[in-house]
């Protein structure tokens, strides 16, 4: 009943902003179009009926390796999770960023400032590049590193390692010399298997 | 007059007060906080792409390394997603099983946030005495789980195995440090069951939190570093992102157990404490009542318990496995303990965020399946990521010291921060 109201209040008063908006496990989703993601998030926090006070989470994804392929859409995707504390509430919003190889939405940052670290977060583990982020820094790798690890096509065991070397009296990086393995393989099965 | 110059100072990693691995880079002016840079990542395990490669089971241990000292309810919002995506029913004493943990957890979590944040702003005793309460929480962790910090006792589908009829007992060691009369007291509450073990703990814990308050709550060294301090208002604690006491201490008065009831907390009587001028002292004094509070709560769980006994794990094989005997002579059991423990269980296409009031605030986990064995993502919502991210704000104004008693208040722990 609540999520049946949530949902028609979205959709009243975000309008065109809005692609779709689906339902599951009692969680509604509903997916903005990339160039209206700042006013549909003004919306989110300022209309009475909605009220998103709080940005609960917000992060990265890459969709390149779904169902082994059978996702068709762009590649990155920004999830945020938004809690209405007033009207006791929750909504996850997706938006698909168009470009694959240069992903950017607007960063919301100055909406909710808590979302400052997590869209730093989102740019450094995917590549998301957030417009009019105020300080977009990597924050959870290292100083200096390359590339974007929690993208699909990113090695587990990562492209360097660092050591010692006692030739050269410092720390340098290599090569990774782990021989990546998977002791339990990855299986989608089919639609009711195994009984 | 001295020529007065702006400092850029470097806090950390390896301060005591850093509470693990923080660099902070501090611009200062005079002994006044200009600016806070918090440097986080130097714990980063990258767990959500480890659990990317690891099938759901695997993926479950990972939780009780996020944040080390409120272990099961990390495990708490996994198994939860987990069984919102599998659409699965845990049995009713299982969930007063994780109930009562959650609140042990609770009290384990504070205690040492106590001890820790007295320890940073100069009350050495306050960590001697929580870690003795701890002590017996600790044995109770090692008695139904087999480890004392990596506990691993949740599983989709409720808990591992059911509370145990005996506590272990301590035995008279070669050194001679304990005489046998002594070892025999120690052992004076340990003859019954875990329940028993459980119940004359919370009998005894009010009488310890009132003695943490004698040494604090009126102390005027411990007021003078607190009272005023990192002083958050409402709104700005929600747009923060702050949770948990955080935002309880500003006097929001908003906890999932109430607001957004999991488990059999609507069947629990209990009280939601909030502040009122969000300093370092109320979200203090939040705190120790949340311990009360969480205290009430184990009491009812062992009361309940007692009475009811039932299964603690679903009867579901393709999510949980068969007893060992039923294993051992039953093809269609062994089966389902094979596949189980190799392929793992395949959990539906769908995506689901399921959070917990954990000790630190909303610890959620958003967990994307696409139909295999393994999660296709899992994000992981750490309430200290939002609280460190806080610290620019909360600390600008203050000095250093006062630095120091934020973290204290912020509950940080690396391990979720970095993840």
């Amino acid at each position: 009943m609540k999520l049946e109201n949530l949902k028609q209040n979205l959709q009243s008063l975000l309008g065109e902003k809005l692609v779709r908006i689906s339902e599951h496990a009692g969680q509604l989703t509903a997916e903005i179009r990339p160039g209206n993601w700042l006013e549909a998030a003004r919306i989110l926090h300022d209309a009475p009926a909605l009220r998103f006070e709080q940005l609960t989470d917000l992060c990265g994804m890459d969709l390149s390796a779904y169902g082994d392929g059978r996702w068709k859409g762009a590649r990155f995707c920004v999830v945020t999770h938004l809690l209405s504390v007033s009207n006791n509430q929750r909504v996850r919003l997706k938006v698909f960023p168009a470009d694959d190889d240069f992903p950017m939405v607007d960063s919301v940052s100055g909406i909710w400032s808590g979302a400052n670290w997590f869209e730093r977060e989102a740019f450094d583990l995917y590549g998301v590049i957030f417009n009019g982020h105020p300080d977009l820094r990597r924050i959870l790798s290292d100083y200096g590193f390359i590339g974007h690890p929690f993208r699909k096509d990113f090695p587990l065991s990562g492209n360097v390692e660092m050591r010692y070397d006692p030739e050269q009296r410092r720390v340098i990086y290599q090569p990774v010399t782990v021989e990546p393995r998977e002791l339990t393989p990855r299986i989608v099965r089919e639609e009711g298997y195994g009984g | 007059m001295a020529d007065i110059r702006n400092y850029t100072l470097n806090f950390g990693p390896q301060h005591p007060s850093a509470h693990g691995v923080l660099r902070m880079v501090l611009e200062l002016d005079g002994e006044v906080v200009q600016r806070a840079d918090p440097h986080i990542g130097l714990l980063h395990r990258a767990t959500e792409k480890l659990a990317e490669h690891k099938t759901f089971l695997q993926a479950m241990p990972y939780m009780d390394r996020l944040d080390y000292v409120s272990m099961m309810c990390n495990e708490h919002a996994y198994v939860m997603a987990t069984e919102r995506l599998l659409g699965i029913e845990v049995p009713v004493r299982a969930q007063y099983i994780r109930v009562m943990f959650d609140e042990i957890t609770r009290i384990l979590n504070h205690l040492l946030w106590l001890g820790a944040h007295g320890l940073d702003i100069g009350a050495m005793t306050m960590f001697l005495y929580t870690f003795r309460e701890r002590e017996d929480l600790m044995d109770i962790y090692e008695a139904v789980s087999g480890a004392r910090l990596h506990a691993a006792y949740y599983r989709p589908g409720g808990v591992y195995r059911d509370l145990p009829d005996s506590m272990p007992l301590y035995e008279a060691s070669k050194m001679k440090v304990h005489n046998a009369q002594q070892v025999a007291a120690m052992n004076d509450n340990r003859h019954g069951s875990m329940l028993d073990f459980i119940e004359d703990f919370t009998n005894r814990f009010p009488a310890c939190v009132d003695e943490y308050e004698t040494l604090l709550t009126d102390n005027r060294i411990w007021k003078q570093r607190t009272v005023g301090i990192g002083v958050v208002t409402p709104e700005r604690a929600m747009a923060m992102g702050l949770t948990g006491p955080m935002l309880r201490g500003s006097g929001v008065a908003w906890d999932l157990r109430k607001k957004q009831p999991y488990e059999v907390y609507d069947r629990v009587d209990f009280d939601i404490p909030v502040g009122v001028n969000g300093d370092c002292y109320d979200r203090y004094l939040v705190r120790m009542e949340e311990m009360r509070q969480a205290n009430r709560i184990i009491k009812q769980c062992v009361a309940w318990l007692r009475k009811n006994p039932g299964p603690v794990i679903t009867d579901n094989h393709k999510v949980a496995p068969p007893s060992r005997v039923g294993m051992k002579q039953n093809m269609e059991e062994l089966i389902h303990h094979f596949k189980l423990f190799t392929e793992g269980m395949h959990v539906p296409e769908g995506e689901v965020y399921a959070a917990v009031e954990h000790p630190k605030g909303e610890f959620g986990i958003y967990l994307v399946s696409d139909g295999a064995n393994k999660p296709y993502r899992m994000k992981i919502r750490a309430p200290g990521f939002s609280h460190m991210s806080a610290m620019d704000e909360m600390a600008r104004g203050h000095m250093i010291a006062d630095v120091v008693a934020l973290m204290g208040t912020f509950d940080i722990v690396f391990g979720e921060i970095d993840r």
